[in-house]
């Protein structure tokens, strides 16, 4: 089921929480909106599913203007941040729910087999008799999914979905995500504030800021072309150093960098800690080596430039620099954007 | 390894053996002379005459009409204040609407206003000289010093029972369940039967017999409105009062055992109650586990 989202806005009380967002989301896609807190990701999510309603705009499911159509109808899966478990149920009346309240009528045995067939998509088999507090978060979490998938929704919605995890289960249960989007095809939307999650999970990001979109693209496409200094930075580690815009380059502390299409005038320079190297002579951006964290992957050196900027670089794990030594930082590539 | 030394725990402000004695000592003297004294006297003054007196008293025609009256004040009080609680509640917890926080405010007055001040109140509102009395006579409706008035200053006074027992509760459970069951496709109804009435029995059962307790139990705002008729408008509370203006105290005394009984059977539901909200029947109805 392709979404569209048409000029969408909401208000809460005086607080514009969506400011005129349009998005479309093909059939079977799986799309992240990603941005921080109190960008709005939560409340188009929600407006999606019905549990809050546009104050201005229209939402189509298909061809269908679903804008005014309740939650209870609208034929949603929505999995909640904190899962939203019932606690009084067990797993497998919590996963029955749906299908037990069901204006279509189903045998019981019919809603059996399907309960035992979503356990064992979600790999819970033989947990359907605990109740959500007798499990651990990734499972409660997977629960939380099934139940969602049980009345066969057009459109899977998920909150935060990893939010509570800790980072190794997330990880798994991320992987695990994709293969069942994979397997079932639906249509999905999450809302998530973790980049990293974004990237790794989502044939397309969307990024939101202040109740805007700002960029959409494949992960690939906002990775590499990042439209703005907001995206750059919230993607991931940057830095930053003031530069100036002449004849289509760009002077930050002695490096330059082509910035073919930028008027001339000041300017900021954006470079992943990875698109920095460091040389002991030569030339480029002189700096002092003020401090040196070794990570399993690499080395990660803060370099200190004369007019006092602290620099992040990531040099590969064999290379010998030690704090205090002074040489020059210079730039693989890097981002311009104009002040 | 040297001897293990167990049960010891570190001295703490005013811990020792001393003060820990003389403040044991008086609280156990004022709770034997606040609490304990009155009540065994309620049992000892209602036999002092004898199981005889005792049992003529109960089966007076008017001691049995004011414990009639009595439950079915609380048949019709209770019910509708735990209606009452459960809308209110429901209301402030899952929706969001202007003078909210006065609802909050509305619905906690009768804790704080005497009762005799709520009496008094019906009196104005009621009242021959009252703003509806005279229309309400009119039809030959009667409140006041009628069964109606004293059901109504019971509803007054115990409104908030209910309400303040489901409100905390419900707050910390949030919106999520409601949502969830929702989305899932249940109705209104559905979702309150099945996802939240469950989770807020104990509380709700807790809040029902507080209140059943305290409509019972209702003095102040009651005499105001009644207007004392024996065997017509005379509650438990009131015919103890009266029986003992008319010294007759062992009469007093063996209604007052009646009130007594059923408060000693609050407690004891209270305490179950209390148990089984707390999560040791089932391990799934915890609140807290949300936020773990």
């Amino acid at each position: 089921m392709k979404i569209r989202l048409d000029h969408v806005v909401k208000t809460f009380q005086t607080f514009r929480a969506v400011k005129d967002v349009s998005l479309e989301v093909q059939s079977g896609e799986l799309v992240a909106l990603l941005g921080p807190s109190g960008s709005g990701k939560t409340t188009i999510l929600r407006m999606v599913a019905g549990l809050e309603f546009a104050d201005g705009g229209h939402i189509y499911f298909g061809d269908q203007d679903a804008t005014d159509i309740p939650v209870r109808d609208r034929g949603v899966g929505f999995v909640f941040q904190h899962y939203a478990l019932f606690p009084h149920m067990t797993v497998a009346e919590n996963i029955a729910f749906g299908m037990d309240v069901s204006k279509v009528k189903r045998e019981k045995a019919v809603i059996q087999a399907r309960v035992t067939e979503l356990l064992r998509l979600v790999r819970l088999e033989g947990l359907g008799d605990r109740f959500p507090a007798q499990i651990s978060g990734g499972q409660r979490q997977r629960v939380a999914l099934a139940r969602a998938l049980a009345v066969d929704p057009k459109v899977l919605l998920l909150d935060e979905p990893f939010g509570a995890l800790d980072a190794n289960v997330r990880r798994e249960l991320r992987r695990w995500l994709r293969e069942i989007h994979t397997t079932l095809g639906i249509t999905t939307l999450f809302v998530t504030h973790d980049q990293e999650e974004a990237l790794d999970l989502a044939d397309r990001v969307v990024i939101l800021k202040d109740g805007h979109i700002v960029q959409q693209g494949t992960p690939e496409a906002v990775c590499r072309d990042p439209k703005s200094a907001f995206v750059m930075k919230f993607l991931g580690d940057a830095n930053m150093l003031s530069a100036e815009v002449r004849d289509g380059r760009a002077y930050a502390d002695g490096a330059v960098i082509e910035a073919a299409g930028l008027a001339d005038g000041k300017a900021e320079l954006y470079a992943r800690p990875g698109d920095l190297d460091w040389v002991p002579q030569g030339g480029g951006i002189a700096a002092t080596i003020s401090r040196v964290m070794d990570r399993p992957s690499g080395r990660r050196v803060i370099a200190t430039t004369r007019s006092g900027v602290h620099l992040e670089l990531d040099l590969e794990a064999e290379r010998t620099v030690k704090s205090g030594e002074n040489g020059f930082v210079t730039l693989r590539r890097a981002k311009v954007f104009p002040v | 390894m040297g001897t293990m030394r167990t049960g010891r725990t570190p001295p703490r402000v005013g811990d020792g053996p001393f003060f820990r004695r003389i403040l044991i000592g008086i609280v156990l003297i004022l709770g034997a002379f606040l609490i304990l004294a009155p009540l065994l006297i309620i049992g000892v003054e209602a036999f002092a005459k004898g199981w005889q007196v005792y049992r003529d008293t109960i089966l007076h025609p008017d001691t049995r009409h004011a414990i009639m009256l009595t439950v079915l004040t609380a048949l019709v009080a209770v019910p509708v204040n735990t209606a009452f609680g459960i809308a209110a509640a429901w209301a402030v917890t899952k929706f969001d609407f202007r003078g909210k926080a006065f609802l909050l405010v509305v619905i906690e007055i009768p804790f704080s206003v005497s009762p005799i001040v709520a009496g008094v109140a019906y009196l104005f509102v009621y009242g021959l000289q009252g703003l509806f009395g005279p229309t309400l006579d009119a039809y030959g409706i009667k409140i006041l010093f009628a069964i109606p008035g004293i059901i109504l200053a019971s509803m007054f006074v115990t409104a908030p029972f209910v309400a303040r027992e489901l409100i905390p509760l419900m707050q910390s459970q949030g919106r999520d369940l409601e949502e969830a069951a929702t989305s899932l496709g249940a109705s209104g109804w559905r979702t309150f039967f099945s996802v939240t009435l469950p989770n807020i029995k104990w509380a709700l059962l807790y809040g029902v017999v507080l209140c059943n307790a305290r409509v019972m139990g209702e003095f102040g705002a009651v005499s105001v409105v009644s207007g004392n008729i024996r065997g017509q408008t005379n509650t438990l509370p009131l015919h103890i009062e009266l029986l003992y203006h008319d010294y007759q105290a062992a009469g007093a005394f063996a209604s007052a055992s009646i009130l007594a009984l059923i408060a000693v059977f609050t407690i004891i539901a209270k305490v179950a109650l209390e148990r089984r909200g707390a999560g040791r029947v089932r391990p799934a109805v915890n609140p807290a586990e949300k936020t773990a």
